[in-house]
């Protein structure tokens, strides 16, 4: 009797390591963190782009108004194929751009904004990266939708795209 | 492509020739004759033939650079050194398979032939399991993994292989590892085989230890090489970083160490048949489980290979089959003998093997959750967390004392029922080893309780096996050198971890960086081109406060197929420490970023294993030697 | 001069222990990088790792130490942006206790049954 019932767990516990790695097996594993939606946008100081003086990201953030903000850098090639689209997502009125130049050289940077154009409202340097680490980004391009109550409801790891796009401008109406 | 041809139907052959082995050595075990039918042994040579034959195959595409061989393609290039190309080989996923069955097939190939001394039916199961087996990953090749498809039109170049994997430990490192886990395959065949014929006895223990002993020495060297690569090349002078597959390499070495133990105890006393049965089943299931979580994309990690869902469902099921099936065979003809029922008595030599089964169990358990608890967490909640060593330390490290001292003790048992001799002797070794511990460890760590404890306890296995090897002449000399080995292996990673120091620092040609031992003369750069590289090599002076000068060269390597930056460190070794300088480019400046490092007994690391391992093969040897 | 000498140690052992502090504050930062998973590599931790997302990060632990934020509290900081996994130490939390009770409760079990195995009487 005491080997059956032996048995019997060592059956029970083997079926569920089975179907614990079969699902496993079927899991993405890249890590796609659902992680800062949901929380409140960070508190820093940063550099303009263009005055080069320092600014606190409450000023930057002053309006009551949903608020996209991009991480980009002038040699990253995603980038530069999402940047039409953020170029058309200024056009609603609904929306204001920030952008974060990541680990970048200045002059390329403005190379880029003065050949592709500018979709920002504001550009705040992030020589270091540092910044993009509070918002919980770890790469470039990242982009995130900050609603009127100044919370992060939406992050987009990659270039945006169309759909993307439409999912926005649906948000913000 | 002549070769890819001959290599595919080799294999295609080769699980023919599985399929009608297992049909004659059925026939064969029904008959009355006493041996097995030399058909039997020739047609298993047939088929490790045809296995080399595949395998010399795809070793021979790679030295031609055919790209018309999707595996050559996705894992050559024409301007890859040729040493390189032909280690190539078993660097990627389906030429590592071909590894996998060529060692399949040869050990049991040797097994029947150095086994004519054993009863045929035991002889023709474990055949029949090892063919189980064979044929398994016969299919898993033919079905997803095949190591000879055909590329049209013909790339004129192939994809390259990553410029870190061109290291010449890491050439060996694959071969011998798996003449070790494969090499557990024969082990496990034959306890089946074994328990279906109610064998497991003294005298079949003394015939699979030389097995055990082989699988098990070329698994510890096997183990060590990753480990000297991982720190000449990755990382920055770490040897060990409980990545999981590092951790399951780690596993059947466990296993398999505590099933060496446990054979000893089987030979002399025909006890703890369970134990041996189990742990020869459950070393192969972790050789397999290895292979699964490796290259199913399941686990994140530096070494994973090409992450196919689909090839890890097939090992998957694969797995769980032969799981569900030795343990069946387990249960249903595993009898105990009344022996066993019989309690051991507390100081006993038995009793010594059973601890020191529950602390390799221990430290195995630790070993797997850390590994696998990621993945169920994730598969139940989708929580995502990360276990790395800070967790396998806090958990190990308590436990290694009492384990040493076990280590000390068990050996000087005797079997059924044992005293503690030499009491005077022992005591005075502890007091000798505290007290040196305590001496040495005073001034240099913070965490001098912990340290102590732990030093101390390997000091004390130092001391007792060394004093046993001078005294007692031949006497169990293999397994003293083995312990002896291993008290080394700790003291070398405690005082290394201990008094190791470095220093980082961003600097330029010219330039001389100081710190508290001594300062860093940055001389010169010098530019080289290879065949598949440009470097950078940084010439730099260091002297130590005592006026010591060394001198590193580091270099920055860029591969230019594929398009890889590598910084490949300088390391000058002596037997009290290595000094250790990496040197990294930073972006868009004229300065490099360099970590300096002292490791004080690193070569010690490497020479206790080897000592463990000589105990091993001394052991292996023993029986000549004394016959 | 005696008080000159004084003067002197005095200034060298303060001098000392300042180094000896700036000795500890890099040891403990290193401890800190290493228990970092880097984000964007195969499994390295921030320590082993030259990528960009490596450098930030280590930038950010090095301001956030020398604000004097305690090793703790970086990891909080940090699993407050990535998650757990970005922490190699498994905090310990409802989804962590079997993680770290489940070996010692298998090492007690198995205690367990080895005592009532083994046979203590003379």
């Amino acid at each position: 009797m005491k080997i059956k019932l032996k048995l019997i767990t060592t059956l029970i516990f083997l079926v569920f390591c089975f179907i614990i790695f079969y699902k496993g097996l079927n899991n993405p594993n890249i890590y796609t963190p659902k992680m800062n939606v949901g929380k409140n946008l960070p508190t820093f100081k940063a550099q303009d782009f263009i005055t080069n003086t320092n600014i606190d990201s409450e000023k930057v953030f002053a309006e009551e108004s949903y608020y996209i903000v991009n991480i980009w850098a002038s040699w990253c090639i995603p980038c530069r194929k999402e940047h039409s689209l953020l170029m058309e997502l200024n056009k609603n009125k609904s929306i204001k751009l920030i952008g974060l130049n990541y680990r970048d050289n200045l002059d390329n940077a403005k190379k880029f904004i003065n050949e592709l154009g500018n979709p920002y409202m504001q550009i705040l340097i992030d020589k270091d990266g540092t910044l993009a680490i509070e918002f919980g980004a770890y790469g470039v391009p990242e982009t995130f939708l900050i609603d009127k109550n100044k919370k992060i409801i939406k992050r987009f790891i990659g270039p945006i795209n169309k759909e993307i796009l439409e999912e926005i401008k649906l948000i913000v109406k | 492509m002549l070769a890819s041809q001959i290599g595919y139907y080799s294999l295609i052959l080769g699980l023919i020739f599985s399929i009608y082995l297992c049909v004659i050595s059925i026939k064969d075990f029904h008959n009355s004759n006493r041996n097995i039918s030399p058909n039997v042994v020739s047609l298993s040579f047939l088929q490790l033939t045809f296995v080399i034959i595949s395998f010399l195959s795809l070793i021979l595409s790679f030295i031609n650079s055919d790209f018309s061989n999707e595996t050559v393609f996705s894992n050559s290039h024409t301007m890859k050194p040729l040493f390189y190309k032909i280690s190539g080989t078993w660097g990627n996923h389906e030429g590592s398979l071909l590894l996998w069955l060529l060692v399949l097939t040869l050990f049991i190939f040797l097994f029947l032939i150095k086994s004519r001394e054993q009863p045929k039916k035991y002889r023709i199961l474990t055949l029949l399991f090892q063919q189980l087996i064979i044929i398994g990953f016969f299919l898993f090749v033919l079905m997803t993994s095949n190591p000879f498809n055909y590329l049209y039109p013909i790339p004129l170049e192939g994809l390259g292989l990553n410029p870190i994997l061109q290291d010449p430990a890491l050439a060996i490192h694959p071969p011998l590892l798996y003449l070790g886990y494969v090499g557990s395959s024969i082990i496990f065949s034959a306890s089946l085989a074994a328990v279906t014929q109610n064998y497991i006895s003294k005298a079949w223990a003394q015939h699979i230890k030389k097995w055990v002993l082989i699988s098990w020495i070329f698994l510890t060297i096997g183990i060590m090489l990753g480990s000297i690569w991982a720190y000449y090349e990755l990382g920055w002078g770490g040897f060990w970083f409980w990545d999981p597959v590092e951790n399951v390499s780690l596993m059947p070495w466990l296993t398999l160490t505590a099933l060496l133990h446990c054979i000893l105890v089987l030979e002399k006393r025909g006890v703890l048949t369970s134990w041996v049965v189990i742990l020869s089943i459950t070393t192969f299931t972790f050789s397999m489980c290895g292979t699964f979580l490796v290259r199913s994309g399941i686990l994140n990690s530096v070494h994973t290979f090409a992450n196919d869902p689909a090839r890890g469902i097939f090992i998957l099921i694969f797995l769980f089959i032969l799981i569900f099936l030795s343990l069946g065979i387990f249960f249903l003809f595993h009898n105990e003998s009344n022996k066993e029922s019989n309690n051991f008595f507390w100081l006993s030599k038995e009793s010594s093997i059973l601890v020191n089964n529950w602390f390799m169990m221990y430290f195995l358990s630790v070993v797997l959750i850390g590994t696998v608890y990621p993945i169920f967490l994730d598969a139940i909640s989708s929580e995502k967390i990360s276990v790395g060593p800070p967790f396998y330390h806090k958990l190990i490290s308590p436990f290694l004392a009492p384990f040493l001292l076990f280590m000390a003790f068990g050996p000087k048992l005797k079997w059924i029922k044992s005293k503690i001799e030499n009491k005077r002797s022992l005591t005075i070794f502890m007091i000798i080893s505290v007290t040196l511990t305590f001496l040495i460890l005073k001034n240099i760590t913070t965490d001098l309780l912990f340290y102590t404890i732990l030093i101390s306890a390997a000091f004390f296995l130092f001391f007792t096996t060394l004093k046993e090897l001078f005294f007692k002449g031949f006497n169990n000399t293999s397994q003293l050198i083995a312990h002896f080995g291993f008290s080394l292996f700790i003291l070398s990673i405690l005082f290394n971890g201990i008094l190791s120091s470095e220093v980082t620092t961003n600097i330029k040609v010219g330039e001389k960086y100081s710190y508290n031992k001594g300062e860093i003369f940055f001389e010169k750069i010098k530019e080289k081109k290879k065949s598949n590289f440009n470097s950078i090599i940084g010439y730099f002076k260091v002297t130590n406060n005592k006026g010591r000068v060394v001198e590193l060269n580091p270099e920055v390597r860029i591969y230019n197929q594929p398009i890889i930056i590598t910084s490949e460190a300088d390391i000058k070794t002596t037997l009290l420490e290595d000094k250790f300088l990496v040197m990294n480019i930073v972006k868009g400046n004229e300065y490099f970023n360099i970590r300096y490092q002292e490791k004080p007994f690193m070569l010690w690391i490497w020479i206790s294993i080897l000592i463990i391992s000589l105990g091993g093969l001394m052991s292996l040897f023993k029986k000549k030697y004394e016959n | 001069m005696k008080t000159f000498k004084i003067f002197l140690t005095i200034l060298l052992v303060m001098g000392f222990s300042e180094l000896k502090s700036y000795e500890k504050n890099n040891e403990l930062k290193n401890k800190i990088f290493k228990n970092i998973r880097c984000l964007i590599c195969q499994g390295q931790s921030v320590y082993d790792s030259e990528s960009d997302f490596a450098s930030s990060i280590k930038l950010t632990v090095n301001k956030k130490i020398n604000d004097g934020m305690s090793e703790d509290q970086v990891y909080k900081f940090l699993r407050e942006k990535y998650g757990d996994w970005v922490i190699y130490d498994p905090a310990l939390n409802k989804n962590t206790y079997i993680l770290w009770l489940l070996p010692l409760l298998l090492f007690l079990t198995g205690g367990a049954i080895m005592i009532k195995k083994l046979n203590f009487k003379k």
